[in-house]
C-alpha cells in the first residue's frame, strides 16, 4: 500500500510540475511581449498617448498594493486614495518646498511617509472586516481630504501644491522640456520601477507570507487555529498597499506637476475599485490590466462624449453583471476554451 | 502520570445564564475523551475554554501546567494544541496543497518570510505530501477545497490540524454531517493520524454514541453546564441512569447495541 502511495504520488507531482511549468512559460511570454511593446510605444505612438501610458503605470504600481489587500487578503478599502494623495503631496512638498530633487529620495520618503500614517490608520481600521473596515478607511480618507483644504498654508489648499521636476538617479536633463523628459527619461524609469515592484509583488503572494494572507481572506477563523496572526497580517498587508499607493501617487504629481486635493478624495479611492474590479481581483495581472483599461477608456469616452461618466458607470455595472472577474477573467476563459479547442 | 491539560472548578456565566459551572477535569497523555450531552450541556463553550478562546469567569485551564486562559488560538497553535471544527471549516478557494501548507508554515515559523517561493521550498512540500498522505489526500493535493466531498472536505479540515504536529488535538464532532458508514472510516484514519503525527491526547466532543462507545478511553457526560459524570466506556455505559440523561431519546437505540 505504501509502496502504491509512493508511486502514485511520485508521478502525481511530476504532472502538475510539467503543467506548471508550460504555464509559466506562456506566461512569460505574454508579460515579455507586453513589456517589449511597452518600450517601444514612445516610439511609435503618438506622445498623447504616451502621456496617458504614465498614469497608467502610476496606478498600475498602486493597484499591485491596494489588491494585495483587497484580492488577497480580502480587506476592501475606500479610502486608499490618501496614501496616494500622500504619495503625491510628499512629492510636492520635498520638490517645491524643501527642494529636495532626487526622485529617489522623493519616492523612499514619500512611500515610508504614507507607511507612518498607515500604522495608526491600519491599527484601527483591521479591526473590522467587510463594510465596517471600508467605512472606516472611508473615512480617513475623507479627514484627510479635509485637512488638505483647512490646512491652507501647508497644503495650498484647493489650489495645491507645484510639483518640480525632479532628478533621475542624479540627472535632471534640463535640456528637455518638459513634455519630451516626461515621455522619454520618465517613461522608462517608470516602466522599470512598475517591473521591479511588480516582481516583488509576484514574491511576496507566492512566499508563506502571501499563502497566509489568502488563508485569512478565505476563513479568518480556521487561519487563526492553524496558527495564522490574522490581525499582524492584515495590518502588514495594509502597510504594504499604502507605500505601493503612495509610490503611485509620487508618479501622478510628477505627470501633472501639480498635487491636488481632488487627489484624496472619495471618487478617486473609488476609481482604485474600479479598476481593480475591470481588470479582475482575482488575477494577479488583473489590475495592472484594469488601470491600462481604465485610462485609455476613460481618455476615449471623454473625447466623445461628455456624458462619459455615464458610460463609465455602465461598464462598471455591465462588468460586474456579465464578467465579475473581470477583463484577466475573462481573459482566462478565452485561453482555456482555446486550449480544449486545439 | 502529569495532566496535560487540566481545568479546575472553571464556570462560564454570560449575565444570569450560566453556561459552565465548576467544571473540574484532566486529560492525561495517551487518553481519548470524549465530551457527551444533550444540546446545551455546555460542551461547546467548554471546548472554547479548553482552546482559549474564552477566559473563564472563574477557575483555572492549565496547559501543560501553564495557564491558557484566553491566550486565543494562535499562541495555542504555537504550544501545541490544535483543534478542528464540528462545522466544516475549509478555505474554499485554496487547494488541498495550499490549506496544509498554511500550517506547515506557521508550524515551521516561516509566516513572516515575504520573498521566498511557496512552491520551490522542498521542504515545505514534502512535509504537505507527508500529512496529505496520512489521510489520503494525496492524490488530491491540486484540488481545490470547494471542489471536494463532503468526507474529504472533514479529512482536510482535520489534516490541516494534524499538520501543526499538535501534542493534543481538540476534535469537535468530526463525524458530523457525513454518512455512517464514512464516519468509521473517518474515524479510524484519524486514530492511525494521531498514532504517526505523535499526538498524545485527543478530545473528542460527539454525539454518536457508537463512535464513542468504540474509541474513547474515558467519556465526560455533561448536563446543565455541569460534568454528571466521569468514566471509563465500560462503566458508563453500564450505568442507564447516565445514559439516558447524556442521550435522551436515543435511548432506546443504544440500550439495543449495548446489547
Amino acid at each position: 500500500m505504501s509502496v502504491n502511495g509512493l508511486s502514485a504520488e511520485a508521478t502525481n507531482s511530476k504532472e502538475p510540475r510539467a503543467n506548471r511549468l508550460r504555464r509559466h512559460s506562456a506566461l512569460l511570454v505574454i508579460v515579455m511581449t507586453a513589456l517589449i511593446v511597452l518600450a517601444l510605444f514612445p516610439i511609435f505612438a503618438q506622445p498623447y498617448y504616451v502621456t496617458l501610458v504614465l498614469p497608467a503605470f502610476a496606478y498600475a504600481i498602486a493597484l499591485l498594493g491596494f489588491n494585495l489587500l483587497f484580492g488577497y487578503t480580502g480587506l476592501l478599502s475606500f479610502g486608499h486614495a490618501l496614501f496616494v494623495a500622500l504619495g503625491a503631496y510628499g512629492a510636492a512638498v520635498l520638490s517645491s518646498k524643501l527642494g529636495v530633487k532626487s526622485f529617489e529620495v522623493i519616492l523612499l520618503v514619500s512611500g515610508l511617509t504614507a507607511v507612518a500614517v498607515a500604522i495608526p490608520v491600519g491599527l484601527l481600521a483591521v479591526r473590522y472586516v467587510r463594510i465596517f473596515f471600508g467605512i472606516l478607511t472611508l473615512a480617513f480618507g475623507m479627514l484627510f481630504h479635509s485637512f488638505l483644504f483647512k490646512f491652507y498654508d501647508i497644503t495650498g489648499g484647493d489650489t495645491g501644491i507645484r510639483v518640480l521636476r525632479p532628478a533621475l538617479l542624479g540627472n535632471e536633463f534640463s535640456e528637455l522640456d518638459k513634455t519630451t523628459f516626461l515621455i522619454g527619461p520618465f517613461y522608462y524609469y517608470c516602466l522599470v520601477l512598475l517591473v521591479v515592484l511588480g516582481f516583488v509583488m509576484w514574491c511576496i503572494v507566492h512566499s508563506p507570507f502571501g499563502l497566509h494572507l489568502t488563508a485569512i481572506r478565505e476563513n479568518p477563523r480556521k487561519a487563526e487555529y492553524l496558527g495564522v496572526r490574522v490581525r499582524t497580517f492584515r495590518l502588514a498587508a495594509f502597510l504594504i498597499s499604502a507605500f505601493y499607493c503612495a509610490v503611485g501617487g509620487v508618479i501622478l504629481a510628477i505627470n501633472t506637476g501639480q498635487a491636488d486635493p481632488e487627489t484624496a478624495y472619495w471618487t478617486h479611492s473609488g476609481e482604485l475599485v474600479f479598476m481593480t474590479v475591470l481588470g479582475g481581483f482575482a488575477n494577479f495581472f488583473g489590475p495592472l490590466v484594469g488601470a491600462f483599461v481604465f485610462i485609455f477608456l476613460k481618455s476615449e469616452l471623454m473625447s466623445l462624449t461628455q456624458y462619459w461618466r455615464f458610460f463609465l458607470g455602465v461598464t462598471l455595472a455591465l462588468i460586474v453583471i456579465l464578467f465579475p472577474r473581470g477583463v484577466m477573467g475573462v481573459a482566462q476563459d478565452l485561453w482555456s476554451k482555446m486550449k480544449r479547442t486545439q | 502520570m502529569t495532566a496535560l491539560i487540566e481545568t479546575v472548578g472553571v464556570s462560564k456565566a454570560y449575565g444570569s445564564f450560566v453556561a459552565l459551572d465548576g467544571v473540574s477535569l484532566a486529560v492525561a497523555s495517551g487518553e481519548l475523551l470524549s465530551i457527551v450531552g444533550p444540546n446545551g450541556a455546555g460542551k461547546t463553550t467548554l471546548v472554547n475554554v479548553l482552546t482559549g478562546l474564552l477566559k473563564p469567569t472563574s477557575g483555572t485551564v492549565r496547559f501543560k501546567g501553564q495557564d491558557i486562559a484566553g491566550i486565543g488560538p494562535v499562541l495555542l497553535a504555537k504550544r501545541g494544541m490544535a483543534r478542528a471544527f464540528q462545522l466544516v471549516h475549509i478555505f474554499p478557494a485554496l487547494t488541498v496543497a495550499q490549506t496544509i501548507g498554511v500550517a506547515v508554515v506557521s508550524q515551521a515559523s516561516k509566516s513572516f518570510r515575504l520573498f521566498s517561493s511557496v512552491a520551490t521550498d522542498a521542504a515545505l512540500r514534502s512535509r504537505v505530501r507527508e500529512v496529505a498522505a496520512i489521510f489520503g489526500l494525496d492524490s488530491k493535493l491540486d484540488t481545490e477545497s470547494r471542489l471536494l466531498s463532503q468526507g474529504d472536505k472533514k479529512l482536510l479540515d482535520i489534516a490541516s490540524a494534524f499538520a501543526l504536529t499538535p501534542e493534543v488535538i481538540l476534535l469537535d464532532e468530526p463525524t458530523s454531517g457525513v454518512s455512517s458508514g464514512d464516519k468509521h472510516g473517518i474515524m479510524r484514519t484519524l486514530m492511525e493520524a494521531a498514532k504517526q503525527a505523535g499526538v498524545q491526547a485527543i478530545i473528542l466532543v460527539e454525539h454518536d454514541m457508537d463512535l464513542v462507545a468504540q474509541y474513547s478511553t474515558r467519556i465526560v457526560a455533561m448536563k446543565e453546564g455541569k460534568v454528571l459524570a466521569d468514566l471509563p466506556p465500560n462503566e458508563f455505559f453500564n450505568d442507564p441512569a447516565i445514559v439516558a440523561a447524556v442521550v435522551g431519546k436515543l435511548v432506546g437505540k443504544m440500550s439495543r447495541r449495548a446489547v
